[in-house]
């Protein structure tokens, strides 16, 4: 048996988007050797992807400082890197392109991020239907838009940042369907001066989506087409419109990666992210959250969370002031985006009986309908038991019929035969436990 | 519980057991009650692979095993889709001339008694599945041998029990069993003839002293990989591991499903109550699995999960009346062959509780021959 | 930025900007139904963020792989639904 490569650090950061990065640097600086898994290619998380790649994107100068991080001698990056076993507290397993790697720690700070809410409607597994932050990664990894016609619905202001984004990239971005009703969007709006850079961004999307139509009260109810989009149906209640589109983006709001911290055993809150105390402690010792995992709040807020959670997990004593007020300022945005773009009852009509819901299994709303709970759906369907485990069908079947999900066993994600058979096979570590 | 009168059986426990007796009773015209903790065929049931095997390690385990594959065989045509009842066949895979002559052995051993089997050489073997590392001496393919998915065989079970006039009561815990009668969690209480126990590895839990172990296992499901391979594959050395008195194991164990996916097994661990993944027995696994498959190296694993066997310290399962117990049967004890063996041990039970003769011996699944007998 | 990778989808040369996924490449090379599902409807990315599993395709023969996550290397191979590469065994 080999022993398979091994790194040890004081801190592990799972993640590098703007909350593990202010980790990793504020954990850095405070005299913590960090290691830095993500499995992307490169650094940035989703909203700051590609930032670190040389490639022009309008968020690169505001990512740079943060990216920075990665450059103190104290972290080592790890590009790549899916996290997807914790075989013993203070030691972590992850897939890499080189093959399996364990990273031996002292504390860790979590900070997945989050994915998308995907709420099935019929058309949704069309090619050519993707998520809305979805299309904007893909967008941002290369994938060609210019001159195609875009529908961008769903909930929740990310919609403008995906539309502009889409625009840049030379689609012609035909509607902005948000389903929150005109009454919540304008009170939101007209709350946003106590949040200034969010007043900011706002102003300057509206100006660079000038000519963009974006409906309140609007949602997709169907995609049509053969083995690709052709039109989507979107309705505003009353009545439905047909528009002929390349694509639709499509996200229904965001929903925490809570499943690292659940192979960590952190405890969960309700709304499914992952508990934290004032220094972005979880429920385990050792272990810290920080950024969208912890609670939907947006950028600042994975920011703050992350300097503190860095700094709380390199052993300083002091939370500085200014992450904190940094912190509750952002929640407040969190909670307002919350309340705003809360899920109209439509949306769970959308499915009919013959809808996918699972996707990596096919099953069908038809089939769910008759299932007790999440557990003998699994069981009985297959629902969840495909190599996406739920992360897609599980929240859909929430929203759908209100089943919770269940604890998370490794693999954490689907990994190689030999990665798994590794993770038994570690050297004793010679770090102190957290 | 008043008005209607007392069921001839309460059967606790709606594993694949439990369902398979409440299932054979009520259609024998008893009045059957079934009593579910949880989900109906959520335990060992759905931890398992769903191999219905005939074993020959011993007489009455290949007696029990091929009476119960005849009873799967002759349902087969009736169970749900879902059920994915298919017949990949077993393919004892014999790693040296050792173990290729102990194939020989039971290859005749099979043959002699009406179960097809056949041996296979070094070349026929890597014909009959490409993907298993060169060097190995051959295999004993026993063809009949089935594969189903036990989950969804419980439900399609407990309606055809319901039909023939059973009731079932998923998510009522059974707290005691007081002789003809049990204390359900929520403080009702039922009476019957006869309290049929089929609670699987938790059998101990409601009669104390039960020589009922639980024995945990490890199982890991790949992603789609048709045709990777096509039988269920299983090392020689298996039985002796399975049936290996030391508290830990592991043996190459290969199941394609109908899916495409690949079951990945197996361990044994005596012992251990916890059930989260044992990462270093499940390295080893994986290892030896490896170790005949190479090829699985970077096929993708999607999930792995452990499960418990109802582990007796004879191998026999236990089938009837445990002495002292007026009234009690159980129908538990069966380690990994509760799939393969459950319409058999219904058959027991059901000839049990209506005083019918039985087509093969009783005496070796009595629970007697283990009264006294520290668990 | 004017690096440029060269790749094979489904057997026909792509040349695509250094960094570009392997999504991105299969759609420049015009392809839109990466894989067939299990029930064979025709599948694309949905997460773009290596969540959704819908953008599986065989690269370099290992079947199952994300398109989404894997970034572009010269001489790389992928195979998508129209080459077999969804479902099959990826020998």
């Amino acid at each position: 048996m080999s022993a398979i490569a091994t790194v040890d650090c004081d801190v592990l950061v799972v993640g590098a988007g703007p909350a593990g990065l202010a980790a990793a640097g504020a954990a850095a600086r405070a005299g913590a050797g960090v290691v830095v898994l993500d499995d992307n290619a490169g650094p940035g998380g989703q909203i700051w992807r590609g930032a670190g790649a040389g490639v022009a994107a309008p968020d690169a100068r505001a990512a740079a400082p943060w990216l920075d991080a990665l450059e103190h001698p104290r972290v080592q990056p790890l590009a790549g890197a899916r996290l997807f076993a914790q075989p013993a507290p203070g030691l972590a397993l992850a897939e890499t392109p080189a093959g399996p790697l364990a990273v031996r720690h002292v504390r860790a700070v979590l900070c997945p991020g989050a994915r998308e809410l995907f709420l099935p409607f019929p058309g949704w597994t069309l090619p050519g239907v993707a998520g809305a932050g979805g299309l904007s990664a893909l967008v941002k990894s290369g994938t060609p838009v210019a001159g195609q016609r875009v529908v961008v619905a769903g909930s929740g202001p990310l919609l403008f940042a995906v539309a502009r984004e889409l625009k840049r990239h030379g689609a012609r971005v035909l509607l902005i369907a948000e389903q929150a009703p005109r009454g919540r969007v304008a009170r939101f709006a007209a709350g946003l001066w106590r949040w200034p850079a969010k007043l900011a961004d706002a102003l300057a999307h509206r100006a660079a989506l000038a000519g963009v139509p974006y409906r309140t009260g609007s949602w997709p109810v169907e995609a049509l087409g053969g083995e690709a989009l052709a039109a989507v149906r979107v309705s505003d209640g009353r009545r439905v419109r047909e528009i002929p589109c390349d694509r639709l983006a499509c996200g229904f709001g965001l929903v925490p990666n809570a499943e690292p911290a659940r192979l960590f055993g952190c405890a969960i809150a309700a709304g499914g992210a992952v508990a934290t105390g004032a220094r972005q402690e979880t429920s385990v010792p050792g272990v810290f959250a920080a950024g969208e995992a912890a609670g939907i709040a947006g950028l600042e807020a994975a920011l703050a969370e992350g300097a503190i959670a860095g700094l709380a997990a390199a052993g300083a004593g002091e939370i500085p002031a200014g992450p904190r007020r940094a912190r509750e300022r952002a929640r407040a945005f969190g909670a307002a985006i919350a309340r705003a773009f809360a899920l109209r009852d439509d949306l769970r009509a959308l499915a009919r009986p013959e809808t996918v819901v699972c996707r990596c299994e096919d099953v069908t709303r038809g089939a769910l309908a008759d299932q007790p709970g999440w557990r003998a759906a699994k069981l009985h369907t297959r629902c969840g038991m495909g190599p996406c485990q739920g992360r897609v069908c599980g929240p859909a079947a929430e929203f759908l019929f209100g089943w919770g999900a269940e604890s998370v066993r490794p693999p954490a994600f689907p990994v190689r035969l030999e990665s798994l058979a590794a993770a038994g096979e570690v050297p004793p570590g010679g770090t102190e436990g957290p | 519980m008043s008005g209607s009168p007392s069921p001839d059986a309460l059967v606790v426990g709606a594993g694949i057991v439990g369902a398979a007796c409440a299932w054979e009773l009520a259609r024998a015209g008893v009045r059957v009650s079934v009593l579910e903790a949880g989900l109906p065929g959520g335990g060992a049931t759905a931890a398992g692979m769903g191999h219905v095997v005939v074993l020959d390690d011993n007489e009455p385990e290949f007696r029990l095993a091929k009476l119960s594959h005849e009873l799967w065989s002759a349902l087969a045509p009736e169970l749900p889709a879902g059920a994915e009842f298919t017949r990949p066949g077993t393919l004892w895979v014999a790693a040296d001339g050792e173990e290729l002559d102990a194939a020989a052995r039971r290859a005749a051993a099979y043959d002699s008694r009406g179960v097809a089997a056949e041996l296979l050489d070094a070349r026929q073997l890597a014909e009959a599945e490409p993907e298993l590392r060169d060097g190995l001496a051959g295999g004993l393919l026993v063809r009949d041998d089935a594969v189903v998915y036990p989950p969804c065989v419980v439900p399609w079970l407990l309606d055809g029990a319901r039909r023939a006039g059973a009731q079932v009561d998923a998510g009522r815990r059974v707290a005691a069993i007081e002789g003809r009668a049990v204390r359900c969690a929520d403080g009702g209480r039922r009476e019957a003839a006869w309290v049929v126990l089929a609670t699987g590895a938790w059998a101990p839990e409601l009669v104390p002293g039960l020589p009922v172990r639980r024995r945990k296992g490890h199982l890991v499901v790949t992603d789609r990989y048709p045709g990777f391979v096509r039988h269920q594959l299983v090392e020689l050395g298996y039985l002796k591991s399975a049936h290996g008195t030391g508290s830990e194991s592991v043996a190459f164990n290969v199941q394609p499903r109908p899916s495409g996916q690949l079951l990945v097994g197996s361990s044994r661990q005596l012992g251990v109550d916890d059930d989260a993944i044992d990462h270093r027995l499940l390295s080893r696994m994986l290892r030896r699995a490896l170790e005949y498959l190479p090829g699985l190296a970077r096929r993708h694993a999607l999930r792995a999960w452990t499960g418990f066997r109802a582990a007796t310290p004879d191998g026999q399962p236990l089938i009837g009346p445990w002495p002292g117990h007026d009234g009690l049967l159980l129908a538990t004890g069966h380690e990994g062959l509760g799939i393969t063996t459950a319409f058999g041990t219904a058959w027991l039970v059901a000839d049990m509780v209506l005083g019918r003769p039985s087509p093969l011996p009783r005496e070796p699944y009595l629970p007697a021959r283990l009264a006294g007998s520290a668990p | 930025m004017s690096a440029r990778v060269t790749l094979s989808v489904d057997g026909r040369a792509v040349a695509v900007a250094a960094g570009a996924s392997v999504a991105a490449a299969i759609e420049a090379a015009g392809v839109a139904v990466f894989r067939h599902s299990v029930t064979g409807t025709a599948r694309a990315p949905l997460c773009g963020m290596g969540i959704c599993q819908e953008c599986r395709v065989t690269i370099d023969g290992e079947p199952h792989r994300l398109a989404c996550q894997t970034a572009c290397a010269e001489g790389m191979r992928v195979e998508t639904a129209a080459a077999g590469g969804s479902r099959g065994v990826g020998r």
